[in-house]
């Protein structure tokens, strides 16, 4: 038995493997497929808003710009109409004009000016000490006298603080003049800075030249060719707003949301670390993983947790199944030993019979009072030493049952057919003389040694020969066994010429349970537990017969080398001893 | 004078000789046999057995063969089918087939030789009636 589960030891590991990666495959593979396909969808449609969602915040924004630019214009040319330009000079008219400019509009305006067609600036109110400025040398100036209203870029100026400053020009008696006020930089400033969205998002204006027109929420320089590519692209292509992504330089990946403002001198630009932005996404994505990597690990634990069980339970209904075929072997054993014992009985019957008439003769010669002459006592000798002799007889006899009905030996052995053959024969000798069958062997001196059980190898032939008698039990006829060495097998054939098998009994004539003796004659175990018990050891079993020709039966058996019991299947080719 | 003539046919040759040994000592005449077809030949030639006293189990013609073939060529002899204790079935089929009785071996002695009585008896007196239906034959004849 131990063999057995030892030999298939490797058999189960593999099938548990088999059996674990198989089910691994077959529940990650749908698995996985889902999840990246759905993350994949959720990926894209989620970029998809969130970039939505950022055109629409940065639009949103850049109408606010613009629309607070437009607005300064108009309320300091509705202003303009208001100033006197002959007196604007004097004390207190601008501060009169910013005053109310200022609670109008609030203290975004800083400071109001008025300066002449030469860039001198005649007029001034504000925080600062500008009077008497000139101006005939700025670039604002220069721009602002030749447009109707000039928006300046943040510069830092004669007052030394960033500021910007819109100057609107009025034709008033033939002469230009330039109405000027500086905006309020923070109030500027915080339009552009409130716009905050996660942790890292922010956004600033650019000018042209690439420089700043706002505080950025991060310090850093900007790449001037970068920037100009959004211009680029948002002029080129006509499009409102430009999103793209790519690394800063820090070399974080990022998204850059811009837009133009200012009629497209200045560029609003909101950024934000990818990261940041799709940290929803990324969160989704992580917690899809977790599960995925979780679910992974319960299925391989239940892979194997279940594999095993399933091969374990296998290995023991095949314990069972092995168990149970020794049963059934032995019990075959018990009904062969049964119809032995029929035969035996007989068998025994004959010397008791004669030991009993011979003593019976011995009282009979006393009874006549003859035990004085000489040939009286030869006579008693003689009888008393047939009576012994009878005796051993019946030891023989009883002996050959004996040793036949011990217990089924499934222990692997040497031992060489012949005798095992012989014995047999022994056995069913008598039977087979009642039988009128004659029974003759031819049998290969020097057979090599096989390795067997050597109980159940005379179990087999005895089944054979008994078959063979019973169904010539009426006619008898002939039984022939004969024994020889064909390269690395040895082959037994046990040949009759009684009435044959017919063909449709010939297949199934393995079967177990199945018999073609009357009910309660033959179990239709015997030919079943021969396959089994020739098969175990890696031999072949074979019938040929026909009807009225007799039957034949063939029995291979490999010669073992003697080293590996444990590699059954292996039929090494044997050197002839 | 002996009681009757027997014939022991069984294929036991020790068997045989110490029965015979046994019978004679009892006044029965003992003829032998070791075979079926040895015991029909000598039956159908010169035998004088009265009673047969045959084993079942024989190799080469067995005993019911035997037995039907004694009853077809000698019927007026009885047989008696000695048998173990796993052939009664064959003793039964015997006695089916015409056989007088049958016996268990080992036998007792005793028994035997009240059987062996019984069908000699039998005998003798199934050949008495042939011999009168005989004379009242050939009387009846002379009758014309």
């Amino acid at each position: 038995m131990t063999q057995n589960s030892n030999s298939l030891m490797p058999h189960y590991r593999s099938l548990t493997r088999n059996v674990v990666l198989l089910v691994i495959f077959i529940s990650f593979t749908p698995m996985a497929i889902v999840t990246g396909i759905v993350l994949k969808q959720f990926s894209a449609s989620h970029h998809e808003k969130i970039h939505a969602h950022l055109e629409e915040l940065v639009l949103k924004h850049q109408q606010n710009i613009d629309s607070f630019l437009e607005e300064k214009v108009m309320d300091i040319r509705f202003l303009a109409d208001a100033i006197d330009f002959d007196t604007i000079g004097e004390k207190n008219a601008a501060a009169d004009h910013l005053y109310r400019l200022q609670s109008a509009f609030g203290t975004v305006f800083v400071d109001l000016g008025v300066v002449d067609e030469q860039g001198q600036q005649i007029a001034y109110s504000g925080p600062f000490k500008l009077e008497k400025a000139r101006y005939e040398e700025a670039d604002w100036f220069k721009k602002a006298i030749n447009n109707p209203y000039f928006i300046s870029d943040v510069f830092l100026g004669l007052r030394r603080s960033p500021h910007f400053i819109i100057a609107v020009r009025k034709n008033w008696k033939g002469r230009k003049w330039i109405i000027r006020t500086t905006i309020d930089f923070l109030s500027f400033n915080r339009l552009v800075e409130n716009v905050r969205i996660g942790e890292t998002g922010f956004a600033y204006i650019l000018n042209r030249e690439g420089q700043f027109q706002t505080q950025p929420s991060f310090d850093f320089t900007p790449t001037l060719d970068i920037y100009n590519n959004y211009f680029d692209a948002l002029e080129r292509e006509g499009k409102t707003v430009e999103i793209q992504e790519r690394l800063d330089g820090y070399g974080v990946k990022s998204l850059y949301v811009s837009a133009l403002l200012k009629g497209g001198d200045w560029l609003l630009v909101y950024k934000q670390a990818s990261r940041d932005a799709y940290s929803d996404l990324h969160k989704a994505q992580l917690i899809a993983l977790f599960f995925l990597v979780l679910g992974g690990v319960a299925i391989v634990a239940m892979a194997f947790w279940l594999s095993a069980r399933m091969v374990r339970r296998m290995a023991t209904s095949e314990q069972e199944k092995e168990i149970m075929n020794q049963q059934v072997i032995e019990t075959g054993k018990l009904a062969s030993v049964g119809e032995l014992a029929a035969g035996i009985a007989h068998e025994i019957n004959n010397p008791v019979a004669i030991m009993v008439e011979e003593a019976g003769w011995l009282q009979d010669l006393m009874e006549d009072g003859a035990f004085k002459s000489r040939e009286d006592i030869e006579e008693f000798e003689r009888a008393l030493e047939q009576i012994r002799t009878q005796g051993k007889r019946c030891k023989a006899i009883t002996h050959k049952l004996l040793s036949f009905a011990r217990k089924t030996d499934s222990r692997i052995e040497d031992f060489e057919i012949g005798p095992l053959i012989e014995e047999v024969v022994v056995l069913s000798a008598q039977r087979a003389k009642y039988s009128n069958v004659e029974l003759t062997t031819h049998l290969e001196p020097k057979l090599p040694a096989i390795s067997a059980s050597h109980s159940e190898l005379q179990q087999v032939f005895l089944n054979l020969i008994n078959n063979a008698l019973d169904a010539m039990e009426k006619t008898g006829g002939k039984l022939e066994i004969s024994a020889r060495q064909k390269e690395d097998q040895i082959l037994i054939s046990v040949a009759d010429n009684g009435p044959g098998i017919a063909r449709a009994n010939l297949a199934r004539i393995f079967d177990p349970f199945f018999t073609t003796k009357p009910v309660g004659s033959g179990t239709g175990l015997g030919l079943s537990i021969c396959y089994g018990i020739i098969h175990k050891m890696g031999g072949e079993i074979k019938v040929s017969s026909a009807l009225d020709a007799g039957t034949t039966f063939e029995i291979r058996i490999p010669i073992e080398q003697k080293a590996d019991v444990e590699n059954k299947s292996e039929i090494d080719v044997a050197s002839p001893n | 004078m002996a009681i009757a003539t027997i014939m022991l046919v069984d294929d036991e040759v020790p068997f045989v000789e110490a029965m015979t040994k046994r019978l004679k000592r009892r006044d029965l005449e003992v003829e032998q046999a070791f075979r079926g077809d040895e015991a029909l030949k000598k039956l159908t030639a010169d035998s004088k057995a009265e009673v047969v006293i045959l084993d079942v189990k024989m190799p080469g013609m067995d005993g019911v063969e035997t037995l039907k073939a004694i009853k077809s060529q000698a019927p007026l002899v009885e047989v008696i089918m000695l048998t173990g204790h796993a052939t009664v079935e064959s003793a039964i089929e015997g006695m089916k087939l015409g056989a007088f009785d049958y016996l268990l071996k080992p036998c007792d002695m005793d028994h035997l030789l009240d059987k062996v009585s019984e069908a000699a008896a039998k005998k003798r007196q199934h050949e008495e009636k042939i011999t009168n239906a005989r004379i009242k034959e050939i009387t009846a004849r002379r009758a014309y």
